[in-house]
């Protein structure tokens, strides 16, 4: 498959993991084996690294806290920051880490049933590694927007319903 | 009271849109795929630049064809876009809406009688227009086995010596037909040898999937007699913004402007900085927009494809115009029952002229999951009418 077709592919099923093969078939002009071929290579080569659905989780319980740490560490040697990385990416409350230009080193996106578990978690797990030298943590209080969806309800479409 | 209106006014028929809409408009938990904008809101950069012209108190007039940076800035899109260079100080003006510069057009060209050929099925605006103006509408029937172009034979059949001007529409609505380079210039020796004037409507001028768009008026001797009617909301999605403009000779376009001065001024100043903006910086949403409708272009076709509905593949603009006729039923009979019996909104093909009947206009300026779902009550719909028909 072309580079150009490939990248619409990736384009529809980031905005929407459910449509089928078939449906990516019609929508892209392929066969339905060409987009079978396609994402299984593309999962192979780890271009494609999951399927993930959006939840609105603050819609559906209260238990259910996130906060972005920022860390600032002195790494060892000249893989230091990877080897952290590989640590800290291991604790299952860890659900996203990125290494950053600017203030601090690494951003953790901590999740937790409650504030307290996460404070925890933070000074228990992260501020006990020898390499960090601070964190700070930020709770996050609403969520709007997330991964380039808009987290409140659907907008009705507004326009009139039939026109020229 | 009607003794005392315009008997011209009140012999126009009342669109067909508007009485299909009240219908619609009754039924709940429609599902319609009669609507004829973008489904895009206006991309947020450019209502941005809305609001700022807002803060910064762009609330007066502009000159009564435009502001100068907006239609500098249209005579280099359209030099990009198509290949004519405008002078934007003569040749180009600013209006609300494509609309308004169709209007403005034909009561510029028309004297009483004149004729004025204009192809159907296309946009309802051309045949009232034509009528307000005193002008002899004169219609040439499109035909699906023509891909819905108008052909050199055709309007050979409807010249006279009273011709004064053609009005075509390509990409077309409500057909997604357009015309090639070679079918346009098919046309060349008879508009000349009968000095006809062309009033081009390139609303979907972006919106075309394999080929790219081709302007009338870019081929040898036409940029002088056409009118190239152009605007931000179809291209843009910005149809609530109403903008559009006119493209001619200073000439035409001059006395445009005194038409236009004296009914409206000038368009909608805050809508005349966004557009500067779209321009200057909205070819990426432009690009993506008509990815997202040849995806769904293709998702359409092959579904009317799959319920053998008879359909011309369309190439432009966002709409696709089957072919009812084995139902045997009226266009209108076949949308209202569709809307009552499983809820889904299409627009009736007489709409846009009497040799629309037959056929209904679904837009596909909608996320794939609506037109799946109205797909799957269409499919219903088909099945169960089908089935009483053995």
């Amino acid at each position: 498959m072309q580079k150009e077709k490939i990248l619409s592919l990736l384009r529809l099923i980031e905005q929407n993991s459910g449509l089928s093969e078939s449906d990516l078939a019609i929508m892209l002009e392929t066969n339905e084996q060409g987009i079978h071929n396609a994402i299984s290579t593309l999962e192979k080569s780890g271009v494609i690294c999951g399927y993930h659905t959006l939840i609105h989780w603050d819609k559906v319980t209260d238990n259910d806290v996130t906060a972005l740490v920022e860390l600032r560490v002195t790494p060892q040697g000249g893989d230091g920051y990877e080897k952290l990385a590989e640590k800290i990416k291991g604790y299952p409350q860890v659900k996203t880490l990125y290494l950053m230009s600017g203030a601090y080193d690494f951003l953790v996106m901590v999740t937790g049933q409650n504030m307290k578990e996460i404070a925890l978690f933070v000074s228990s797990k992260l501020a006990s590694i020898s390499e960090v030298q601070s964190t700070t943590t930020h709770f996050i209080l609403t969520k709007y927007k997330e991964l380039g969806f808009d987290l409140d309800a659907k907008k009705a479409d507004e326009r009139m319903v039939v026109t020229p | 009271m009607k003794e005392l209106l315009s008997k011209k006014i009140l012999g126009l028929k009342p669109s067909g849109i508007r009485k299909f809409f009240d219908v619609a408009n009754e039924v709940s938990g429609v599902i319609s795929l009669g609507v004829g904008e973008p489904d895009f809101e206006t991309p947020y950069h450019i209502r941005e630049a809305g609001i700022q012209a807002l803060q910064a108190g762009k609330t007066f007039y502009t000159s009564n064809s435009g502001l100068q940076d907006l239609r500098n800035e249209i005579s280099i899109y359209e030099y990009k876009k198509m290949g004519n260079r405008y002078n934007p100080n003569t040749e180009i003006m600013v209006t609300v809406g494509g609309s308004e510069a169709i209007d403005v057009a034909l009561r510029t060209i028309i004297n009483p009688g004149d004729e004025i050929i204009y192809i159907e099925p296309s946009f309802v605006s051309y045949l009232p227009c034509i009528l307000m103006a005193d002008g002899v509408p004169v219609p040439v029937e499109l035909k699906p086995e023509n891909k819905f172009r108008l052909t050199k034979e055709q309007l050979e059949t409807v010249i006279t010596e009273k011709s004064k001007a053609l009005v075509i529409s390509y990409p077309n609505n409500p057909t997604g037909a357009i015309m090639e380079e070679e079918d346009l210039e098919e046309l060349l020796e008879l508009i000349e040898k009968n000095n006809l004037l062309v009033i081009s409507d390139e609303i979907y001028s972006e919106l075309t999937y394999e080929k790219k768009h081709i302007s009338i008026a870019c081929l040898p001797g036409m940029k002088e007699r056409t009118i190239v009617i152009n605007g931000f909301s179809k291209n843009f999605a910005m149809t609530g913004w109403r903008l559009g403009y006119a493209l001619g000779n200073a000439e035409i376009i001059s006395q445009m402007v005194k038409v236009h001065q004296y009914a409206i001024m000038c368009a909608p100043t805050i809508s005349q900085y966004a557009a500067i903006d779209a321009l200057q910086n909205g070819e990426k949403e432009v690009c993506d927009m008509r990815e997202s409708y040849n995806q769904r272009r293709r998702y359409l076709y092959h579904e009317l494809h799959r319920l053998q509905l008879p359909c011309f593949q369309p190439e432009g603009a966002f709409y696709m115009f089957p072919d009812i006729r084995e139902f045997g039923m009226t266009s209108e009979a076949f949308a209202v029952d569709l809307l009552n019996e499983e809820k889904v909104a299409v627009v009736p093909g007489n709409a846009f002229g009497d040799c629309g009947e037959g056929f209904v206009r679904i837009s596909y300026a909608y996320s794939i999951s609506d037109l799946k779902e109205a797909l799957g009550r269409i499919e219903n719909y088909i099945v169960h009418k089908r089935a009483l028909m053995l």
